[in-house]
């Protein structure tokens, strides 16, 4: 169990904890949306009422049923895990002999069978992405989901190449078993995973014709970052890594493929298997600080993009600040949940550069517009074609680096997409839509706006312009920007009294301002 | 609003262009008239150093595999008609273009062939790569990417940061000091220094900085929540303005700052597109069927050069090309496609003569792969190797480039590639976009001659 904070805290950090009795609502729900994909008024108060430790350790305790109510991992047979296979024996002989005889028909004949399974392996895909997207907006455990969206951009590993959609869950369901666990743990099951083996090729990975890719991204983009190594220790550790592969579903080490002799990985030197190797890299401060920094780039703030994933071009007391988060991620052999304890029950975290500064991903836009909003779901499959449009396809990352995050995910296009998804799912209009449908529909969403807006205020002031224009704002942005006080207020004036149409345009408009798109 | 009286708003925008906006403000600037006049009126402010204001690059991509061999057709060779029984295209239908060698294109493209006789059309024989991979995903990454690795950023992509921040010498073209790397559309002044007509905006044109601007089609590139109430649009429009207070592009800028000047420049910009693609195009374009979807999509990018938008690289597809069953011959299913885009493209061309900036747009023309040489048994083609791409534009260098592919010396019945693509894009580079091929496709390549 994690340390009271007292315990943790010195005079002279640089991470000490914020002063219980300045835990308010706008810390609340800073803290839902950063730990979670965001939540209603209601809970931002509920939390107030826990105070702050109670809350963090409550949203932190994914692990145990006692708290929270429990949300069942799906079951391995949710998904066919059959749909892709390697030709069986008789398939390939069939195969060999129809090439050799030239036979056309045959080889169409399996040609269509390979594809049919290959069409069938993406609608599976896709089922798989709205199971998890309807998962992350129902959860009862938000920073389970989010920590697991973390790994899956940590370990990015993309459907695109592997071409397998059950060991895309399968992986997922390994970030889910480790989220808030122990880093090391996780490295060391990820060079048992077959999905990762088999989108950094190292199924291919041979005593004797070594390949590098796995043992190169690990170290580059999983472990240490670039600088931390050199191309030898790369080159070692590919050799400690022969022989790991998979067969079906399942890690398989196969011992006549592995490279036994000797290896000199990051000055030291043994017979070196893959779990060794992941080892050596976790005993290395450089590695712990490699995560916190990236721990803290994605709860906190953007840090500047460094190659080097090191902090040369931050701040010196922020350097200092991720580097004690580091040091102490290494001190407690990698554990995750007292790091971001820590960092969830620190002042620097709610601090106001750190608040409402955060661009919101797609997923975060999405989830947290149907968790803080209580929008309707609507069509599972309409949200996740919103995500791709956005740039952000869960289980086909961009590259093994994952998403870039912070403005990359703006520009024009995707702002566009990003105000017309909350059209969606406040509405229900779509914007393919003839523009005629459009106005009739937009009244018609089947969404309680009124009430969203007026629960929170007190009977008298519910049909009061400037107390319901207000309320929208703090609802969907957290905090009341005079522009958007007077625009709303026309809004409502315009419709003439204060009913789910004109709340519905206050919200349309609230959710279109740029400082929607942050958290 | 409060800040209304120092807020340009949209509308003072697009009456007054660009003249008014200071460079400080960062607002974005766009012109309305022809592109000499642009050029003039302009002056000092068009001009990134080093990037040819001028000239325009447009990607025409044919996605699913286009057969090859039934574009520009090897009839000199018995084999040819050997392996195609069914679906081969008779001596007497193909448009001949060298008569001694025995290659010719298919009858569909006659309006390309015109092209052709007129000194516009390079065709690049055998293009593709070393070890070819046969998934249309991978393989259109490895030419999206240039790199056969199918990894790393764009090459257009790529191209753009070049202009923008300098390369590096990293492994994968890390720009140099990427604080200070403003994207390429801030130096052309609110106008996308890329955009793709599609969902989403291809590989190629993402950078580690430059990033495409893409839609369907214009009408999506707005709000959609406008069309509800007068009352809605005109909120929107005011809180999505105020991107003129923002400070400014810069190190320390904040996300809030950044967010509000790139609403205020998604509003400029579907104004621009939508008003640009809202006029009558100057030639008429197939409509309809197969060549319509291109055909639109050529006919909104000639609009957008008409508008004088200082976008420099426009991205258009024209898909269903991966002819597995019943691909027809002279007629059919692929004959079809090749008319859409051969009469789209010769459409674009003659809407640019009659602007008056054919010479400023060059055309290039590729697909994922070609297809297997022997015809199958469904009446179609499976996916194969090499395959030509074509270079179109009144500056583009004439003639057939390189040999075809041997059809008698096959890998696995597959045709051998005479010509690494990238020998292609680094000639678009180099003397098209007077970039440094070398450093945009990390590697050198032997620049294809594309430019007369």
């Amino acid at each position: 169990m994690p340390q009271p904070t007292t315990q943790l805290s010195q005079a002279d950090t640089t991470l000490r904890a914020l002063p219980p009795k300045s835990f308010g609502t706008p810390e609340a729900r800073h803290l839902l949306w950063r730990a979670g994909f965001g939540g209603t008024e209601k809970q931002a108060q509920l939390l107030v009422s826990w105070g702050i430790e109670n809350s963090v350790d409550t949203l932190l305790d994914v692990g145990s049923d006692a708290k929270s109510a429990p949300f069942e991992p799906a079951p391995p047979e949710a998904f066919d895990r059959n749909i892709i296979r390697p030709p069986t024996e008789e398939e390939a002989r069939l195969a060999a002999q129809a090439r050799r005889a030239r036979d056309e028909d045959t080889l169409a004949m399996l040609r269509e069978k390979r594809q049919e399974a290959e069409r069938e392996d993406r609608r599976q895909m896709g089922e798989i992405q709205k199971w998890w997207l309807k998962r992350m907006i129902e959860t009862t455990r938000p920073l389970e989901e989010k920590m697991t969206l973390f790994w899956h951009g940590h370990f990015a590993t993309s459907f695109r190449v592997i071409e397998d959609s059950y060991h895309m869950f399968r992986q997922n369901e390994l970030f889910r078993s480790h989220a808030v666990g122990n880093f090391g743990e996780l490295l060391t099951a990820i060079v048992r995973d077959p999905a990762m083996l088999a989108y950094l090729d190292n199924d291919e990975n041979r005593k004797g014709s070594p390949n590098e890719n796995l043992a190169r991204e690990i170290m580059e983009l999983f472990g240490l970052g670039l600088g931390s190594y050199t191309e030898d220790d790369i080159k070692e550790g590919a050799r400690a890594l022969t022989g790991y592969t998979y067969q079906d579903d399942e890690f398989v080490f196969r011992q006549r493929n592995h490279d036994p002799n000797e290896k000199v990985i990051l000055g030291e030197a043994g017979n070196w298997n893959g779990e060794d190797f992941a080892r050596i890299i976790l005993s290395k401060p450089a590695c712990a600080r490699f995560i916190a920094r990236k721990l803290y780039h994605t709860f906190v703030a953007d840090l500047p993009s460094d190659e080097q994933g090191g902090l040369r071009d931050v701040e010196p007391w922020r350097r200092k600040l991720v580097n004690e988060l580091g040091d102490m991620l290494k001190l407690r052999n990698y554990a995750l949940r007292p790091v971001l304890r820590r960092l969830f029950l620190s002042e620097h975290f709610y601090s106001p550069d750190v608040m409402r500064a955060q661009i919101k991903s797609p997923v975060q836009l999405v989830v947290g517009a149907a968790r803080s909003l209580g929008v309707p779901v609507r069509d599972l499959s309409i949200l996740n074609d919103a995500l791709d449009l956005m740039g952000q396809r869960l289980f086909l990352p961009p590259s093994v680096k994952g998403w870039p995050g912070g403005r990359a995910w703006i520009n024009t296009s995707t702002l566009y997409v990003r105000q017309n998804t909350l059209v969606y799912m406040l509405t229900g209009v779509r914007a393919r839509g003839a523009p005629n449908d459009r106005a009739r529909d937009v009244a018609n969403g089947g969404f309680d706006a009124l009430g969203l807006l007026t629960a929170g205020l007190p009977e008298d002031q519910r049909t009061n312009p400037d107390a319901v224009a207000r309320q929208a704002l703090l609802i969907t942005l957290g905090f009341v920007p005079d522009a958007g006080v007077d625009v709303l207020k026309q809004l409502l004036t315009h419709v003439g009294k204060v009913d789910n149409t004109a709340s519905l345009a206050c919200l349309l408009a609230a959710t279109s301002m740029p400082e929607y798109q942050l958290c | 609003m409060s800040n209304a009286s120092n807020a340009y708003s949209r509308r003072d925008l697009l009456k007054n262009g660009l003249l008014m906006a200071s460079a400080a403000m960062t607002v974005p600037m766009f012109v309305q008239a022809s592109a000499l006049a642009m050029q003039n009126q302009a002056g000092d402010l068009s001009s990134v150093p080093g990037v040819p204001d001028e000239r325009i690059l447009v990607v025409l991509q044919l996605s699913g595999g286009n057969d090859g061999l039934n574009t520009v057709i090897p009839f000199g060779s018995p084999e040819y008609y050997k392996a195609r029984p069914a679906i081969a295209i008779p001596e007497k239908d193909v448009l001949v273009l060298d008569k001694r060698t025995g290659i010719g294109l298919h009858p569909a493209l006659a309006a390309l062939k015109g092209m052709y006789d007129e000194g516009m059309v390079g065709i690049y024989q055998g293009a593709g790569y070393p070890n070819p991979n046969r998934s249309h995903f991978k393989s259109m990454d490895i030419w999206h990417t240039a790199d056969t690795s199918a990894t790393g950023e764009g090459w257009l992509g790529k191209y753009l940061d070049s202009e923008c921040c300098g390369f590096g010498k990293g492994e994968s073209g890390t720009p140099e000091g990427a604080k200070a790397a403003k994207p390429v559309t801030d130096a052309l002044g609110g106008n996308p220094a890329s955009i793709a007509i599609g969902r989403t905006a291809p590989l190629a044109l993402h950078g580690r900085v430059s990033q495409p601007t893409s839609f369907e089609s214009a009408d999506l590139f707005r709000w959609v929540a406008e069309d509800a109430d007068p009352a809605l649009a005109k909120a929107y429009e005011q809180l999505n303005q105020r991107g003129a207070q923002a400070k400014g592009a810069g190190a320390g800028e904040t996300n809030a700052s950044f967010l509000l000047r790139t609403a205020m420049d998604a509003q400029v910009s579907s104004d621009l597109i939508r008003k640009a693609v809202a006029v009558t195009p100057l030639a008429t374009y197939p409509q309809g069927g197969v060549a319509g979807e291109i055909a639109r999509q050529l006919q909104m990018v000639a609009a957008m050069i008409r508008a004088g938008l200082k976008t420099r690289v426009y991205y258009v597809s024209l898909g269903s090309f991966d002819t597995h069953a019943g691909q027809g011959g002279a007629q059919g299913r692929h004959a079809q496609l090749l008319k859409a885009f051969g009469d789209s493209v010769k459409a674009f061309y003659d809407d640019l003569t009659k602007q008056g900036n054919n010479t400023r747009v060059l055309t290039m023309v590729f697909s994922e792969f070609g297809r297997r040489v022997g015809q199958n048994a469904s009446g179609g083609t499976d996916h194969g190797t090499a395959a030509p791409m074509f270079v179109v534009g009144p500056q583009a260098r004439q003639g057939l480039v390189g040999d075809h592919p041997s059809m008698k010396d096959l890998d696995d019945g597959d045709l051998r590639y005479t010509l690494d693509f990238r020998s292609v894009y680094a000639g678009v580079l180099d003397q098209w976009m007077k970039a440094d091929s070398k450093q945009v496709l990390e590697g050198r390549y032997r620049a294809a001659e594309v430019v007369r």
